[in-house]
Formats: structure tokens, sequence, C-alpha cells
């Protein structure tokens, strides 16, 4: 198949592949649209197969079929709430292949007479460093999610300086093998090196901070294929890399805004670490009382409420409790209540999660509600649920400047009548921060496992 | 074409995709950010098609040949896991069960 007939073909994956993320914009055609992408997908690869020839076609479809049937079994099996670790390895594989292109390149080039262009050259340390990156910070944050390693931030001493210097060094060695110092060698140690510098790069960050960093090494992913676009001189490599480059790009900077910290300070700074500090310092909570209700006293809270929003944090995923929920809401509805759900954007372990598993519970999208949508809402609410959720609510974020979370965005459960908080104990929550929400005179606490406090609530609201 | 006005024109369309990347993502509802982070998670995966080329020009010996069928392993997963995934995900999103009952028919 000639250059110019391919290029044309190419273009019918570079239309889906758009069309793909131009359907996202509504869940009625989003998942028509990753259909078209697929389709798209399809096309690529069949005009590929033409273009490259038959040559080693039996080790093209023994690769594929390794590499796609475990790709299959993964996703098939995967559980919602392990989503956040499935995209990290998918993500890493794909930084991978990327990074070992740019290693056969190089290798396919040296030997020709007179030596590749410097922008091959520059593309193939690129892509190689960054999808190496890509590659091993993705396989650090795998495992974090997975807890096959621990979740804490790993830190020590002169850690970022360590980190700079690494960095340095790799820039000298990639501006040498574009400056044409024929040696596979020095590819080897850029590939090698970022893999070691995606490694120390991914450890100090706390699990909570995981989601950033993924949807970050989805964008350098993006960026690796995209050069690599360069170095095969193949367009539709160049514009589905680079579209998934700024897509990942917009999305780490939405995440930042909505957890209000700037991207150096999710990055640099080993978030679980600096909490604990600062919330020492923290103030505005502490003393007051606590009122605790039983469950048949929400239960008739929320029975005789015309309005009910239901506020879940991660906590009601851990607890498995989305099904419950469901029933229960379904239960207020059959009684005449509105309920909705409001959703913090952070709600969950990555943006968006939080949907994705009440989606699973069969809620209609319908009555999720997103932050700015939800906070008019509040004051017109009879009774607000919190399940599993806590520094999203946190009203020091509106008001406590001594507070780490200052700024944060918040979700404003304090406007509704009253608000019910599901929580297993007194204990402060994962970062440590203490929530003046819980001795809200209007905020009654229902203590136990989220779980089976709802399935209480259900029972005692179907005997009313 | 000569290498440098192929050059030209492929930074032209990098540039370009940046572009339209920030604005067709920006239309996407917080509602879907996990699809989204998948979905753009397959697209990437066509960098299978570039594991394809480097695997088919491998005459050149056993190092390409090793290092493009790895390639072409890594890039199937991604491609197949991600739009497999993304796929799951977004069936579940319904506007309501057909089963449920009316919100007005018990109102008081």
């Amino acid at each position: 198949m000639s250059t110019n007939l391919s290029d044309l073909l190419y273009l019918i994956p570079i239309v889906t592949f758009i069309l793909a993320l131009r359907f996202l914009s509504s869940p009625a055609h989003a998942r028509r649209g990753n259909q078209i992408g697929a389709a798209g997908m399809l096309v690529a690869i069949a005009v590929t197969w033409v273009k490259a020839g038959h040559t080693s076609w039996w080790a093209l479809v023994i690769g594929m079929a390794i590499g796609g049937g475990f790709g299959a079994v993964a996703a098939r099996r995967v559980k919602m709430t392990a989503m956040p670790q499935m995209v990290a390895l998918f993500n890493g594989v794909g930084g991978g292949a990327a990074a070992l292109i740019a290693l056969a390149e190089l290798h396919r080039s040296l030997p020709d007479p007179g030596r590749p262009h410097i922008d091959v050259l520059v593309a193939i340390a690129l892509s190689g460093f960054i999808g190496a990156v890509s590659f091993a910070g993705s396989m650090i944050a795998f495992a974090k999610l997975q807890e096959l390693i621990g979740g804490r931030p790993i830190t020590y001493p002169g850690q970022n300086v360590g980190n700079l210097i690494l960095l340095a060094a790799l820039l000298g060695f990639a501006v040498a093998l574009s400056a044409g110092v024929q040696d596979q060698w020095l590819l080897w140690i850029v590939v090698g090196g970022g893999a070691l510098f995606g490694i120390l790069f991914v450890l100090p960050i706390g699990g909570a901070d995981m989601p950033v960093v993924i949807s970050l090494l989805n964008a350098f992913t993006g960026l690796a294929v995209a050069i690599g676009g360069f170095e095969l001189e193949n367009n539709v490599l160049i514009v589905a890399g680079m579209l998934v480059g700024a897509s990942g790009t917009l999305l780490t900077l939405m995440m930042g805004k909505a957890m209000n910290r700037s991207l150096g300070n999710l990055l640099f700074s080993a978030f679980g670490q600096v909490t604990a500090e600062a919330a020492a310092v923290a103030s505005g909570a502490g003393g007051g009382t606590v009122r605790s209700a039983s469950a048949e006293d929400v239960a008739v809270m929320l029975a005789y409420a015309h309005k009910v929003v239901f506020v879940p944090g991660y906590g009601l995923a851990v607890a498995q409790a989305q099904h419950d929920v469901r029933q229960l809401a379904d239960m207020l509805e059959s009684k005449g209540v509105e309920v909705t759900y409001a959703i913090h954007p952070v709600a969950g372990r990555m943006p968006g999660h939080m949907n994705v598993l009440l989606a699973e519970a069969n809620v209609p999208y319908t009555q999720l509600k997103e932050m700015d949508e939800a906070n008019p809402e509040f004051s017109r609410t009879d009774v607000a649920v919190v399940v599993g959720a806590n520094d999203v609510v946190n009203p020091d974020a509106r008001s406590n400047q001594g507070s780490p979370i200052y700024g944060m965005p918040i979700l404003n459960v304090d406007d509704a009548q009253a608000v019910v908080v599901l929580k297993r104990s007194m204990n402060p929550g994962f970062a440590g921060i203490e929530n003046p929400l819980f001795y809200n005179p209007k905020t009654v606490m229902l203590f136990g496992d989220a779980k089976e406090s709802i399935v209480k609530l259900a029972a005692a609201v179907k005997t009313l | 074409m000569s290498h440098n006005m192929l050059l030209v024109f492929e930074v032209t369309i990098l540039v370009l995709a940046i572009f339209l990347g920030f604005e067709v993502i920006s239309k996407v509802p917080t509602l879907l950010h996990t699809p989204l982070m998948s979905g753009t998670n397959a697209i990437h995966g066509i960098v299978v098609a570039g594991a394809m080329i480097v695997l088919a020009g491998s005459g050149k010996g056993p190092f390409t040949w090793i290092v493009g069928f790895l390639a072409v392993v890594l890039g199937a997963a991604n491609v197949v896991g991600g739009f497999v995934v993304t796929d799951r995900m977004l069936e579940m999103f319904k506007k309501r069960e057909p089963a449920k009952p009316k919100d007005d028919e018990t109102v008081t």
C-alpha cells in the first residue's frame, strides 16, 4: 500500500477517536462513542497490517493474541472498585510499548549510512525516556493501589534533589544521543534511567493522590506515543497520542483544582506527612458535643422528609454498600421522598469513580449531581446523609484558614435542615483532619459500619 | 515530500491535536471522568500500530524482532483492555430502570 493511500485511510481512525471523545459529553451516547473508537482502532490495525507487509505475520498474530487475551480477561474480571489500578496497568503497558519502539528504531537506523536526522534522534530519546517513566511509574502506582506495597508515602532525605540530579544526568545522555553519538547503550541508559526515575517519582506519593499521578502518567504515555509517531512518520500515532496527552494534562489540572492543591504540591510534597504536621496546627473543631442517633430515629427523619441528598465518599465503596444505599433510596422514593446524590469531583479513588460505582448499583445517572449543581440544592434539602465521606464535607475548608484543606471546594451539606453522618467512630479520617461538621447542632451521627447502618436504616424505613 | 517538509507538517498536526484535545475534553462532565481516563487510555493503545511496523520491519535481526514482538504484546493489551473496560463502565450508566415505581405515584 502506498504511503499516500495509507495516510488517507488513517484519517478514519483519527476521526473516530475524536468522535469517541466528543460522545463522552453525555452518558446517553458515551458508550456508542467508545464503540466507534474501537472500530476505528480496528481500521488502524488493518491498514497497518496491509501497509507493513506480511513478513512475520505469525509473530504478529501470536503477539496480539497474548496481549489482547490478557487485556480482555483482565478488563472483564476487574471489580469496579479496582478501576484505578486497572487504568494504571493498561497505561503502563502502553508506555512500555512506546519505549520499546524507540529502542528498536534506534537499532534499525544506526548502521545506515548517513545517520538519522537529528529530529528523529530527539524523538527516539524523548519517547524512550517518557515511555519508560510512564511504564515504571504506572507499575508502582498499580502496586500501591493493589496494596502489593504500602500506600503510605515513602520518603528519604534529599529525595527531590536526588531526582533532579538523575533527571539532569539523563537529559545529558539524551542530548549526547541526539547530537549523534552513535551508541545503542546511550539509549539503554536513557530508558533504564527513565524507569528508575519513574519509580523514584511515584514512590513518595501517597495512595490518596495516586489518581492524579495516573492521570499525569496517562498524559505521559500519550505524549510518548505521539513522539513515536515522529520516529515512524505515522500521523495517526501523532494525533491520537497528542489527543491523550492534552486530555490527560487537562484532567490532571482539574483534579488538582478540585483538591485545592497545585500540581507541584501534589507531586513533590508527600501529602500524608504534610497533613500530619498541619493537622496538629488546625483548630476550630476541638471540643463541642456530638449527638448520636439510632437507626430508627434516622429512619423517621428520612421517611418524612421531602428531599434527601446522599453524599457518598470512598468509605461507601470500601464497605460495598452502594447496592444497599440504592435500595434504601428506592424505598424512600416509594414513600414520595425526592432522592439525589451529591458527588464531589474527587469522591472515590479517581475523578468520577463514585459515579461509576453508583451506576453499577443501578442508580440512574439523572440522580447523580455534580458539586456545582448540588450545592445550591442543599438549602432546600431536609436531610443530607453523608456516607463514608469526610474531607469533602468539612466546613473548615470554607472558613478555617489554619486548616490544611482551606480553600478546597466542598459540598455544603451544613446548608441542609439536618445532616446525618454515617461513620465508624469519631477517629479522624485518613488525612487526620478534624471536621467541625460533626459538632454542628444540626448534625446527628449514626455510628457503625456503613453497610450495616444502611441495611438497618432500610429495615427501619420499611416498618414505618 | 522532503524530510523537512514532512517534519513541519507533522509538527503542525501535533499542535492542532493539542488544541483539539483541550476543546473536546473540556466538554466532558465530571460524571464521566473515570470512563474518560480509561477511554483515552484505550486511544493511546494506537501504539500497537507502531509496534506492528517495527515487528514487520524486523528483517535486520533478532534484537528488533524481540523488542517489536514485546511491543506488540504490550500494545495489544493496552488496546483491548482499554476499550473493554471502558465499555463495561459506560454500559452501566442508565437513565432509569424500567421496573422502578414512578416518582409521582405516591407523592402526598
